[in-house]
């Protein structure tokens, strides 16, 4: 089943909130190999202008994907997750996300088109406080394989 | 650490070349982390199962661990105000392991704003796994 284009410019309903943790923060970071003390130590983080240990850049994907788990699911997108490629992904940082936030994603399907018999779903996911803080716009670019059945 | 003064960054400049090292364990840690628990990043016989010659990196794991090079070249994690990807090519991590290559180059720096502009090249066995990696860092 293709992936179904009348979806584009569609917004989903606000999920979360996610509790960003510094247990969270701390495993992210060692599993990437970000060894800067401001992911572990409250303190360090602290030194460094931050209200408590700061996420690693990429951190913002697991939010992201949280959210964006309303689309990729709806039945009506058409989208067989067993055969999604990550295509792409970009981040812009409003702010650094800490532990202590509770973040917020808002996704919207920027695009849909095909390419050489595969989906090519452009996601756009807005992160925030609950209280109403940006904190990331992540663009996630979904290859969804054509079946060869 | 302390974020990199801007007076002293210009184009040209190299960020690394940093080896990462990625195991099996590894990917586990980050599928944790991530809440990403495809199995095509943990179990070799579904990997196969689906064409693919072993187990694959998540390719946020390769961005990841490329974030991490810049942020340290940075100074300061906070600092990578954008940072983006394409996957082209899946990182193979067999059951010994593997390993990959980050490097980056200062391709801009823009005085008033303190934006500078960073891409990186990834590598896993010799061969690029992220095309068009660009980070943006903000610095004073």
């Amino acid at each position: 089943m293709p992936v179904n284009p009348d979806l584009v410019g569609r917004t989903y309903p606000q999920s979360g909130p996610y509790p960003v943790d510094a247990a969270t923060v701390a495993a992210f970071a060692a599993a990437v190999g970000a060894t800067d003390p401001v992911h572990t130590d409250a303190e360090a983080a602290r030194a460094a202008g931050y209200a408590d240990v700061v996420a690693p850049p990429t951190l913002a994907v697991r939010y992201a994907q949280a959210s964006e788990a309303a689309y990729v699911q709806d039945p009506e997108a058409g989208i067989d997750f067993s055969r999604v490629v990550h295509g792409e992904e970009r981040f812009v940082h409003h702010r650094p996300m800490v532990a202590g936030d509770e973040v917020v994603g808002t996704v919207t399907v920027d695009a849909v088109r095909q390419a050489g018999g595969h989906s090519m779903v452009t996601t756009r996911t807005e992160l925030a406080t609950a209280g109403g803080e940006a904190l990331s716009t992540v663009t996630s670019l979904l290859v969804v394989r054509g079946g060869e059945d | 650490m302390a974020a990199r003064p801007l007076a002293s960054v210009s184009v040209g400049d190299v960020v690394g070349p940093v080896t990462v090292p990625v195991g099996r364990d590894t990917l586990v840690a980050y599928a944790e982390a991530s809440l990403d628990g495809n199995p095509i990043h943990q179990d070799e016989d579904f990997a196969r199962s689906v064409g693919l010659p072993d187990v694959i990196a998540h390719g946020m794991w390769t961005m990841g661990a490329s974030g991490s090079v810049v942020a340290d070249w940075a100074g300061d994690p906070g600092r990578v105000v954008e940072f983006g990807t394409r996957f082209t090519k899946p990182v193979v991590v067999p059951v010994g392991g593997a390993e990959v290559v980050v490097e980056g180059v200062v391709t801009a720096v823009d005085e008033g704003t303190g934006r500078v502009t960073v891409d990186v090249t990834t590598t896993s066995a010799g061969q690029k796994v992220l095309g068009r990696c660009v980070a943006v860092v903000r610095l004073d």
